[in-house]
């Protein structure tokens, strides 16, 4: 059953490096217009209460959402095709980068960042040379979360016309075909794999050094 | 050098003002210390200084100058600031740690360099092995001294220290205070030092500040306050034992008399506090020592004498060894 799935992904070269292409292009937009919106919103509710408690409460029904759901919820406003599949899979990594960007620089202990300002850092050097660079670790374990679900949720793009892999799958279980399905299973969960051990060692490489122990 | 006048702080929600018309002067080189139980305002006052906390009326000047017409960020990197979490950079080395102010400050590198060198060889790190390291590598007691480092870094003539040896355990803090003690007759620094530890106020201060609510009851040298506490209330946050604690800041010297024809038997060194003689003659069932200065008898001091001295407020009185003098 390999040996056909292999066969098939022979026979069609093209189709098959277009739908990889596809869903790595639709995964990486999504994990990075996520991390553009989610990083930089994270920062501002860190210092406001009030504000961090909406966002965040707003992060947590999001998270909980159905990744198809929400695929099936941007047909009707978007339509079909890359775009509403993009705007879903960013919908779907806001929540781990907006959480964990949040709780890195809340946690910043606090005596730090008195002894930042009594020293006369201002907010600004307090923000790029202090809060970012310790929650650095904690703001990766959330890209490296939002890119696994990311690659994942791509598979299902291809229910409203969003290509990449996921197009062998439902192609491959509407016509019971299991070699098709393969071609696109197999290779889009060895990605998932993949990103997930990119992201560790890039998170590993973004520790900084006096603060590897406590992230391992 | 750092004046407070008719200062109030009032936090939201709080029905008292923490800071309440608080007039303070502190005169350059010299070493104030805040004291007083928990909620007094010793913390805010300290904090009014550095603008990391505004008043709501009054003044706060320092070398003359409103603190509020001063950017606050150039104010505070011109003050050296201590806190008893010390609060050091965990993702920086020691020595990137030491060179924060001047690197702000936008010295020249090698400036730099040579400064953080100087500044751990002052307060016993070792810059080219512990220099490398990170914080969560050294122990409590080598985070204060590296914290100290760092406020001394750009050469502040004000520092403000909020109980920076509080959470070293007693034998470190002991050894800390003294090296700061130390360190300080090569520096001259105008220092507003936060503590609740009397003891540590009695050694580190040249005045001593005692507040209660957000208000100044007494503020006179530690001699002073032991000799003469203001009210019932410094009177018992001094100590029933003010009596011996003022014994130990007081050198033989002051309390001796001329020496006569005979000279007791036992002695002790002019430099010694009285406490020291009074433990000698209560050991030596003794009323009278011998005083030597310079290898010779200088006078002797009986026990009355100790007895005046540790009520009298003693105009010539001068301060044992460890400390800054009066």
């Amino acid at each position: 059953m390999l040996l056909e799935a292999w066969h098939f992904v022979l026979e069609r070269p093209d189709r098959f490096i277009a739908a990889l292409a596809t869903h790595l292009a639709l995964s990486a937009a999504a994990l990075g217009l996520a991390a553009a919106i989610a990083i930089p919103l994270g920062i501002r509710i860190a210092s406001r209460e009030r504000a961090a408690l909406a966002v965040i409460g707003a992060a947590n029904i999001g998270r909980t959402l159905p990744s198809l759901a929400v695929l099936a919820l941007a047909m009707p406003l978007l339509g079909t095709g890359f775009a509403p599949s993009l705007f879903a899979l960013t919908l779907l990594a806001l929540p781990p980068v907006l959480l964990n960007t949040y709780a890195g620089i809340r946690h910043v202990d606090e005596d730090v960042i008195d002894a930042a300002r009594g020293m006369g850092m201002s907010a600004r050097q307090i923000l790029g040379k202090v809060q970012l660079p310790i929650a650095m670790p904690v703001i990766f374990a959330g890209l490296r979360t939002a890119a696994v679900q990311v690659i994942s949720g791509a598979v299902l793009a291809a229910y409203i016309g969003g290509g990449g892999l996921g197009d062998f799958i439902t192609a491959g279980i509407a016509m019971m075909a299991v070699p098709q399905l393969l071609v696109g299973a197999i290779p889009a969960t060895a990605l998932a794999i993949g990103t997930d051990q990119l992201f560790g060692y890039l998170q590993r490489r973004m520790t900084p050094a006096g603060l590897a122990e406590r992230a391992a | 050098m750092i004046e407070l006048e008719d200062v109030v702080k009032r936090f939201p929600g709080s029905a008292h003002p923490a800071v309440d018309r608080l007039s303070l002067n502190v005169a350059q080189g010299e070493v104030c210390v805040l004291i007083g139980p928990s909620g007094c305002g010793k913390t805010t006052t300290m904090r009014l200084v550095n603008r990391l906390i505004e008043p709501d009326s009054g003044t706060v000047r320092i070398a003359g100058r409103d603190v509020m017409q001063t950017d606050p960020v150039e104010l505070r990197r011109g003050i050296g600031y201590v806190i008893q979490q010390v609060g050091l950079f965990p993702h920086w080395t020691i020595a990137e740690n030491v060179a924060t102010v001047p690197r702000l400050l936008g010295w020249a590198a090698d400036r730099t360099t040579q400064r953080v060198h100087e500044l751990l060889t002052l307060v016993g790190i070792d810059p080219a092995t512990a220099g490398q390291r990170y914080p969560r590598e050294l122990s409590g007691g080598q985070k204060q001294r590296v914290g100290v480092a760092r406020a001394l870094a750009a050469d502040p003539p004000v520092m403000l220290m909020d109980e920076p040896f509080g959470a070293l355990d007693p034998i470190t803090r002991k050894r800390m205070q003294d090296e700061f003690l130390r360190i300080l007759r090569s520096l001259s620094k105008t220092i507003v030092f936060v503590t609740h530890d009397i003891d540590e106020a009695i050694k580190m201060g040249d005045r001593v500040a005692i507040m209660k609510d957000g208000a100044l009851l007494q503020y006179a040298s530690p001699e002073r306050i032991l000799a003469h506490p203001a009210d019932a209330f410094v009177d018992e946050f001094v100590g029933a034992d003010r009596a011996l604690k003022r014994l130990a800041l007081l050198e033989c010297r002051s309390a001796m008399q001329p020496a006569g024809a005979t000279l007791p038997a036992e002695s002790i060194a002019a430099e010694a506090s009285l406490r020291d003689a009074l433990a000698l003659m209560l050991q030596t069932n003794t009323d009278a020592v011998a005083v030597i200065a310079h290898g010779a008898p200088a006078g002797v001091l009986t026990l009355a004498d100790v007895r005046g001295a540790s009520r009298d407020d003693g105009a010539a009185a001068s301060r044992a060894v460890g400390s800054s003098g009066t």
